[in-house]
């Protein structure tokens, strides 16, 4: 059932405000932090309207205009579609994004171009809001394109750094490979099957031909979930993207842009299905992307840095579960990683904030006492990332476990035990490094020359709020969402089952061993890690040196691509088109060389032509 | 009476001495007095050929030759004495460059 609806104000509201905090903005910098956090506000109150009003069991359609029919065989609307997945995108880009906005406005107060920050960010909500709302594959694209413009936009942010203007634009040139397999797919789509749009893609029963290609689709789809959402082997650019404003790598490097792969895996989930053996090889990148991040970021002393390689080992853990068929697991896992991430990063930032742009964890320690609302939040988060009961991150990862373990998928399920083992100690990986950022962040003495403060209500407020969404969402919200769900993604027989107490303390043992023993090596056993890391020197200095990724592909692609450049530059620029354009003036400059010889100024050879050209045409008149 | 053919022999060599002069001579005037030579080379065919047909058109053009004839020496004059008056020389080989 499709019912009219009122959707193009969800984007609209942060696009206007974009522009608005970018004009008022830049004359009263205080305003534009206020006008892009309400234009954001009012999408979310749209955003929980419209979602109240969806029908029990249909979509909400905001069909805008035609925006293109070719030969009337493809027809492309500009169709706005809100069914339950998109509800649930929506809430949490729109939601989260809200708090990051007002949490904004006192991370950047003393920025000199605030307004350029907001009118950016509000740009982004737009961006993703079009992507979670397009209601065919191309009004996706605009999205997922527009979020990957402002991603750059806002790394590169701080762009008189040229470190940082670097990072930007590799964010954007890696995006860009994952793009064009995206784009790719879209025009098999169209070869194929004549639409785009997604309730006609699924309504599709695939014939012989189509069903040959179908793995091609989902490969050129997940190329592109790669790129966007920082799998291996596209995964480098999103560690260096902290090089942007804290918020922006809450927002967007951890709550939402990054998700939309999954997402948008999810939204194509009937092509997924009718290609099991592709979801073989997303299992297997999304497992070493989740295995390699999580080693990693043992190792960081960036606490920025420690938080991008767990996002990259979270969007690893999405991954696994779309393989499995899970895609409810999926996006509850993207919802509950909205929560606890998103609180991470601003509690990172607030740190960052309250030792004076301090990054290193090194320079913190004991914080806990001069930022108590701060580290209540973070230790929480942390936790809930840890995957102990009854947070949510323990009912996501869980899920995600036995959504493994109980896979209908008949390729993934030879490797099933060996895939649940190696998620397993990447969740323990993950509550290890996790607590270490905490101890090493919060408890102890203080290392560092500042003097740290605790952030104002506007920082810690949002904080607030986004930890205890991320302690209760697992408990409260996982049956409702699971059921919600149902109706637009396919179970595939990985229905939620509520623990126990007993169970759910027991099943995080995972997550106790971890923290405790992340606890014992920081706080009082401090040499331990050094041991460690001495002793296995070869694999710590694997993981500590970024498993090299960043040289490999310096090597491998980078220069070969420059001496490739340099070569047609000297070959083909300057002899080929070059030679051409000069030759054409030598030619010219040669030609007049000769001819200007006839033009000697002398009044009686002209005259002697005159004459000589009379006869002739008087001779020639004669014989004819 | 002489035949047509003496006066068009005339024009002819009359002709050929003005085309002559303008192509070999340097002076300008002596170059315009050949310009002159032709055009009454030409004038004397004309009227040879209306003796001829008896008709009155060719001594007509002949009038209309003569009227521009002293239009075009009035104009012509005036430049050679300007051009004089520039470059203190009537040759073409000093004119040659068009400017000073």
């Amino acid at each position: 059932m499709v019912q009219e609806a009122n959707l193009s104000i969800i984007p609209l509201a942060p696009l206007v405000g974009s522009a608005l905090a970018f004009i008022i903005g830049r004359r009263a910098h205080h305003l534009a932090g206020w006008i892009a956090s309400l234009a954001s506000l009012i999408a979310f109150g749209w955003v929980i309207k419209s979602v109240l009003s969806i029908p029990a069991d249909g979509v909400l359609e905001d069909n805008l205009f035609t925006w293109f029919s070719f030969k009337g065989a493809v027809t492309v609307d500009f169709l706005f579609r809100m069914d339950h997945l998109t509800a649930v995108m929506a809430l949490v880009v729109t939601g989260v994004g809200s708090l990051i906005h007002l949490y904004s406005i006192a991370y950047m107060h003393e920025d000199e171009s605030v307004h350029r920050f907001f009118s950016y960010l509000n740009l982004f909500m737009f961006a993703m809001l079009l992507l979670v709302l397009g209601g065919n594959l191309l009004v996706l694209f605009i999205g997922w394109e527009g979020v990957g413009l402002c991603s750059y936009l806002l790394i590169g942010f701080w762009h008189k750094n040229i470190n940082y203007a670097a990072a930007g634009r590799k964010a954007f040139v890696v995006n860009r490979i994952g793009d064009a397999g995206f784009l790719a797919a879209v025009f098999f789509c169209v070869f194929l099957f004549g639409t785009v749009d997604f309730l006609e893609l699924a309504a599709i029963s695939f014939d012989a031909i189509q069903m040959a290609w179908i793995p091609v689709i989902a490969f050129c789809l997940f190329v592109g979930a790669c790129g966007k959402s920082a799998q291996i082997p596209l995964f480098v650019w999103l560690p260096d993207a902290m090089a942007g404003p804290t918020p922006v790598s809450a927002l967007i490097h951890a709550a939402t842009m990054v998700t939309a792969g999954v997402y948008m895996m999810a939204r194509c989930h009937f092509i997924f299905d009718a290609a099991p053996e592709v979801m073989l090889i997303v299992a297997a990148i999304a497992l070493l992307t989740a295995f390699v991040a999580a080693t990693t970021a043992l190792t960081q002393n960036d606490i920025k840095k420690v938080l991008a390689y767990s996002t990259v080992s979270q969007l690893g853990f999405m991954f696994l579960a779309v393989a499995a068929g899970a895609y409810w697991v999926a996006i509850f896992h993207v919802v509950t990683h909205a929560f606890f991430k998103a609180c991470l990063f601003l509690g990172a930032g607030s740190v960052i904030h309250g030792c004076h742009h301090e990054q290193d964890m090194r320079e913190m320690g004991g914080l806990r006492k001069k930022m108590p609302l701060t580290f209540a939040t973070y230790f929480i988060s942390v936790l809930a990332i840890a995957g102990i009961y009854p947070l949510s991150g323990y009912f996501s990862k869980h899920a995600i476990l036995e959504a493994v373990a109980h896979t209908g998928n008949v390729h993934l399920v030879p490797y099933a035990e060996w895939i649940g083992i190696l998620a397993t100690v990447t969740a323990f990986l993950t509550a290890f490094y996790m607590t270490r950022s905490l101890v090493m962040t919060f408890f102890g003495e203080y290392r560092g020359h500042a003097h740290p403060h605790e952030s104002p209500l506007l920082m810690t407020g949002p904080l607030v709020v986004l930890a205890g969404a991320a302690a209760i969402f697992g408990f409260f919200g996982a049956p409702q969402l699971f059921h919600y769900l149902e109706t637009v993604l396919p179970a595939h027989g990985n229905h939620f089952h509520a623990p126990t107490i007993l169970d759910g303390v027991v099943h995080s043992w995972v997550g106790f061993f971890g923290v405790g023993l992340a606890f014992l090596f920081y706080s009082s056993m401090k040499q331990i890690p050094g041991q460690i890391y001495r002793a296995v020197l070869p694999l710590s200095v694997l993981f500590s040196g970024k498993y090299y990724f960043d040289e490999i592909y310096d090597a491998m692609i980078v220069r070969p691509l420059e001496g490739l450049a340099r070569w047609l530059w000297r070959s083909f620029d300057q002899s080929l088109i070059d030679g051409m354009v000069n030759g054409t003036a030598a030619a010219v400059d040669a030609t007049g060389e000769v001819v200007r010889a006839s033009q000697s100024g002398q009044i009686r050879s002209y005259a002697l032509i005159m004459f000589l050209a009379t006869v002739v045409i008087m001779a020639l008149y004669l014989v004819i | 009476m002489a035949t047509i053919q003496g006066y068009l022999v005339l024009s002819a060599l009359l002709f050929t001495i003005g085309a002559l002069g303008v192509v070999m001579r340097r002076n300008t005037i002596v170059m315009f007095m050949c310009i002159e030579l032709m055009l009454n080379a030409v004038n004397l065919s004309f009227v040879a050929f209306s003796k001829m047909h008896g008709g009155m058109e060719g001594q007509v053009a002949v009038f209309f030759v003569m009227v521009v004839a002293a239009a075009e020496a009035a104009v012509g004059l005036g430049i050679i004495i300007s051009v004089f008056r520039a470059i203190q020389s009537v040759e073409t080989t000093d004119s040659g460059e068009l400017r000073l």
